[in-house]
């Protein structure tokens, strides 16, 4: 880490609206907050990488599909790809599937509304950059805001993920049709990990709560920090 | 030329959309309607259909929740 401080990027695309909320969430947690804009190829160097919520170009087409092919995507699929922690929340984790680094989908939530509220959910992996800091079974209370949070992967997936715990957080009150009320998962290699729950919109007492920080600080314990 | 193509959520997957139309058409008075699905139309003019399988793989569908099919149509 060069001595200094743990570096962690935020990509920005066109239509993300929470990247100055992980930018603010970074500098909370004692990191420096690195800024990756979505037509550089390129990621400054840093340790970690939170792709953010928001609706990426719009979600036209379908959350995610486009910012899948942004240019600095390159460079973060590689990092993934070679053991760097990302974090994928909300349209981020939707970025994260389309892009293949997390398998299966987000769905359109079963009961079609926008789901905006703050809901239980128990930290399932602890073996994962994101979750290294929580205790097993520790349950958070974290917001959710989106339209297409309902997690589907095909029954085999489903099994896989479950036996080799993969399910990262689980909701305790299902709040959109998420198959097995999977609120996260991370890939094989458990380094990339997707949530649909905003730990960044708490992460200050003045915001309500700073549980959130319970995951983004996890990161640093995997730094060595 | 002008390709068509069509792309729908995959059999057995939830179409919350399609549920929801379905259950609007009778509250309009229109009886007998015992399924509705609801996909998407993307209409293309392309020098060559050679890519278009490729198009809709990578990017205009998700093989993950949607299937598609695509046409010339002019």
């Amino acid at each position: 880490m060069g001595g200094g401080r743990v570096r962690i990027g935020v990509t920005v695309f066109p239509g993300s609206n929470c990247d100055r909320d992980a930018l603010y969430a970074v500098e909370r947690m004692g990191a420096e907050p690195v800024e990756l804009w979505h037509a550089d190829a390129d990621l400054k160097g840093v340790d970690a990488v939170i792709v953010p919520g928001g609706f990426s170009y719009g979600d036209y087409l379908r959350p995610g599909a486009i910012a899948r092919f942004a240019n600095v995507m390159g460079p973060l699929e590689e990092f993934a790809r070679s053991g760097g922690p990302v974090l994928g929340v909300c349209n981020g984790f939707q970025v994260l599937t389309e892009a293949h680094l997390l398998p299966g989908a987000l769905l359109r939530n079963t009961g079609m509304r926008f789901v905006c509220d703050r809901v239980r959910v128990r930290v399932e992996a602890t073996d994962t950059p994101w979750t290294t800091g929580c205790e097993p079974g520790e349950e958070l209370t974290l917001p959710v805001a989106h339209n297409e949070g309902n997690y589907f992967a095909d029954a085999e997936t489903l099994a896989r993920l479950e036996d080799e715990g993969r399910v990262v957080l689980r909701y305790l009150e299902n709040p959109n049709g998420s198959a097995n009320d999977i609120a996260g998962v991370c890939n094989e290699g458990r380094n990339v990990v997707g949530i649909m729950p905003h730990p960044e919109r708490v992460s200050d007492p003045a915001l309500g709560s700073d549980e959130g920080l319970r995951i983004l600080r996890s990161v640093l314990v995997g730094a060595g920090v | 030329m002008k390709v068509r193509v069509l792309v729908r959520p995959k059999e057995g997957i939830l179409d919350p959309q399609g549920e929801a139309v379905k259950g609007a058409l009778p509250a309009l008075g229109f009886g007998g309607v015992t399924s509705v699905h609801i996909g998407r139309l993307i209409e293309m003019e392309v020098e060559s259909e050679d890519e278009v399988d490729a198009m809709c793989r990578r990017l205009l569908a998700n093989p993950t929740i949607e299937e598609y099919e695509w046409e010339v149509v002019g």
